[in-house]
């Protein structure tokens, strides 16, 4: 890709996100926030995050080697780690150096 | 803000600034393996300032990726911003000329701290919002950029580098299921994005994921209400 067109690539996802950040302002600067709104607003956090966690993983085939094995494990170890120190630099880390040597092995 | 005021926000974003420079470097080395130096990841992590989306946006460069493809993969990612807005529309009423920093400032770990910190006593709290998204980007840009620089010198395999933002997400997830001894918006998110992904395939279940959540969401509406009251 060259350069003018990385530089376009780089605006739109900028300018798109800034769109979305600022959307909910712009809809609700005035007056009371709709209740289901707000009800949406409290719990689609949850739910975003778990689709997230799947988002990261759905190029990992379960079909062909390494069966995914390396992503189980990795993900496993940062969820067990995690609820055991609470130390996200650590979960990370741990996690992330795990997955690069699972990916030497396998 | 005073010193002191600036030294309380430091504290509680120091995790965030662990966090960052890690992911950030992260970012900046991927980047450099595709060709992109220390400016380019400086104008990303300033401009656009997203952590998966920079991940995303470093393989839509490599792969050439049209305009068009460009936009609908930003809105797919993306899509989840609607919804942090959402939920600070109260906590940034009144910031004045802060709030449209504050609003492009906001990111997962911002968010986060944002809605779970309440400022000193004499501290207004959106001086301190506004420190604590200051003090994060930062972060991120020093990662970004420094990872980009140092990444030129370091000729080490970053196969599965991209892991930490999987790890990122597995740590909030975590997280959020402590918070709270009601599961099921976690359950439903992580099972429909699931059978999304088997119906619709890798590159085109994000959507059909996101309407199938906020429908799911919308028909457990009452009882998820309900058991907010029951637990007060």
């Amino acid at each position: 890709m060259d350069n003018s067109r990385a530089i376009l690539a780089i605006c739109i996802m900028a300018g798109i996100t800034f769109i979305l950040r600022s959307m909910s302002f712009v809809l609700f600067t005035h007056g009371k926030t709709p209740k289901y709104i707000s009800f949406l607003g409290k719990y689609l956090p949850f739910s975003i995050i778990g689709m997230l966690v799947i988002y990261c993983l759905k190029n990992v085939s379960l079909i062909r080697s390494p069966y995914g094995i390396p992503e189980i494990v990795a993900v496993a170890l940062v969820a067990l780690l995690h609820l055991w120190k609470r130390n996200t630099l650590l979960s990370i880390l741990v996690g992330t150096v795990s997955y690069m040597l699972l990916l030497h092995l396998f | 803000m005073n010193a002191e005021g600036w030294k309380r926000a430091f504290l509680k974003t120091l995790p965030v600034m662990a966090g960052y420079l890690v992911m950030g470097a992260g970012f900046g080395i991927l980047f450099r393996v595709n060709g992109y130096g220390p400016v380019w990841a400086l104008c990303m992590s300033v401009f656009l300032y997203a952590g998966s989306m920079q991940f995303v946006g470093i393989s839509l460069l490599a792969s050439g990726a049209s305009a068009i493809t460009v936009a609908v993969t930003t809105l797919l990612v993306q899509a989840r911003h609607l919804f942090y807005g959402l939920s600070l529309v109260d906590r940034y009423k009144g910031a004045g000329f802060k709030k449209l920093y504050m609003i492009h400032a906001i990111t997962d770990e911002t968010y986060s701290l944002v809605c779970s910190t309440e400022a000193p006593e004499d501290v207004k709290p959106h001086a301190f919002y506004f420190a604590m998204s200051l003090l994060d980007h930062i972060y991120w840009i020093a990662g970004c950029v420094l990872g980009n620089l140092i990444g030129g010198f370091l000729t080490f395999d970053t196969t599965g580098l991209d892991f930490a933002m999987t790890a990122l997400f597995v740590t909030i997830f975590v997280e959020q299921w402590q918070s709270t001894k009601e599961h099921r918006p976690a359950l439903l998110g992580a099972i429909l994005a699931l059978v999304c992904l088997v119906l619709f395939g890798a590159e085109n279940f994000l959507i059909p994921a996101m309407v199938a959540i906020t429908l799911g969401l919308t028909a457990l509406w009452k009882p998820l209400e309900k058991g907010v009251r029951s637990d007060g």
